[in-house]
């Protein structure tokens, strides 16, 4: 039961994660953040380079075809979701794998209460 | 707060890549240590709602925009170290595959905003949640706070890596006051996004919440189901 209530808050979490970079962020707001005001204002703006990958397929949050503006930041983002979800759970489960080592190879998804008293 | 390649200069970069693959890496072997098995999914969630959440850029003044760091988030949600690690997972990918964010300002980011944002951000939290009565109110509120000075913490720390190493030539003092400045307002935002985020996940799974463990009554054993209170979403 519980276990199934934290798949179930996982989903939905996932779900608002989604549809945040999907939908919302294409009414973002495009005016520079902090730093890029800043860096305007002062007047070092113009020492930034361009990124190596700034003609990647997704550079600037942005898909490269899809020539609606907001279905492309909206793409995006719901790439980047998954790919970070994915970079995250992956990574986690690398690490956490790596401390039970070959002998202990429990964790048969049944939550038990470990939690240290 | 993403600085762009070239703002700092090489060393100055290499440097603060050192120190992100310090803290890094300490946050995963403590992470590894720590992380029980239900977390790992909900790092991986942490992860992705920050850089969703990251998009979302507000407007703070006239023409100046600013969106969340996470850092506090991440720490309070599955504690500092695993909160690191998630802020970093969050830059990597948005400097690879995004452009957001300098390759070589990578240690730089990593230094501001998933070291000092989040130790120092959980630093302020521990110590306002010491002083604070021992409430989920009190953790969301303490969340929100911290969050909101994290942000000026990690503006603080590109000011100093701007000292030592800048490329633009501008007086030192004329950046700190416009950096922290601008990102006391950003902060507000962090704040309020980030103490909803916090109130949301008390409400619905308050034992997934790091920061809130304090609150769990000690030796309880419970051996049947605890009735879920409707989410309403």
């Amino acid at each position: 039961m519980r276990s199934m209530n934290l798949r179930l808050f996982l989903v939905g979490g996932l779900l608002v994660a989604a549809g945040l970079a999907l939908v919302v962020s294409g009414f973002a707001s495009s005016s520079p953040d902090g730093l890029e005001r800043v860096a305007e204002d002062k007047g070092f703006l113009e020492t930034a380079r361009d990124h190596v990958f700034a003609d990647g397929p997704l550079a600037d949050y942005a898909v490269k075809g899809v020539g609606n503006e907001r279905l492309s930041t909206g793409l995006s983002g719901l790439i980047g979701v998954l790919i970070t979800f994915g970079a995250g759970l992956a990574l986690f489960a690398l690490i956490r794998g790596r401390r039970s080592g070959p002998g202990g190879a429990g964790g048969d998804g049944d939550a038990k209460p470990t939690r240290a008293p | 707060m993403h600085i762009p390649d070239g703002f700092i200069n090489a060393p100055t970069s290499l440097a603060a890549g050192a120190v992100a693959a310090g803290g890094v890496g300490v946050s995963l072997r403590r992470a590894a240590q720590t992380l029980q098995e239900r977390q790992a999914p909900l790092a991986g969630l942490v992860a992705a709602y920050i850089f969703a959440v990251q998009m979302l850029n507000f407007p703070v003044a006239a023409g100046t925009s600013g969106h969340l760091l996470g850092g506090v988030l991440a720490a309070v949600l599955v504690g500092p170290w695993a909160g690191c690690v998630c802020v970093a997972v969050v830059l990597v990918v948005q400097s690879l595959v995004f452009a957001d964010g300098g390759l070589t300002a990578l240690g730089l980011n990593i230094t501001n905003m998933a070291v000092v944002g989040v130790f120092g951000g959980w630093a302020i939290f521990l110590l306002l949640r010491r002083v604070l009565p021992a409430t989920r109110t009190s953790v969301v509120v303490a969340s929100g706070v911290a969050a909101g000075i994290s942000v000026v913490l990690a503006a603080s720390a590109f000011v100093v890596e701007y000292a030592v190493g800048g490329t633009g030539g501008v007086p030192v003092g004329t950046v700190a006051a416009a950096m922290v400045g601008v990102h006391s307002l950003i902060g507000i935002g962090e704040g309020i996004i980030t103490a909803l985020t916090v109130g949301v996940v008390l409400g619905v799974r308050p034992d997934l919440v790091h920061g809130a463990e304090h609150l769990k009554a000690p030796l309880t054993l419970r051996t049947s189901p605890e009735p879920e209170p409707a989410a309403g979403r």
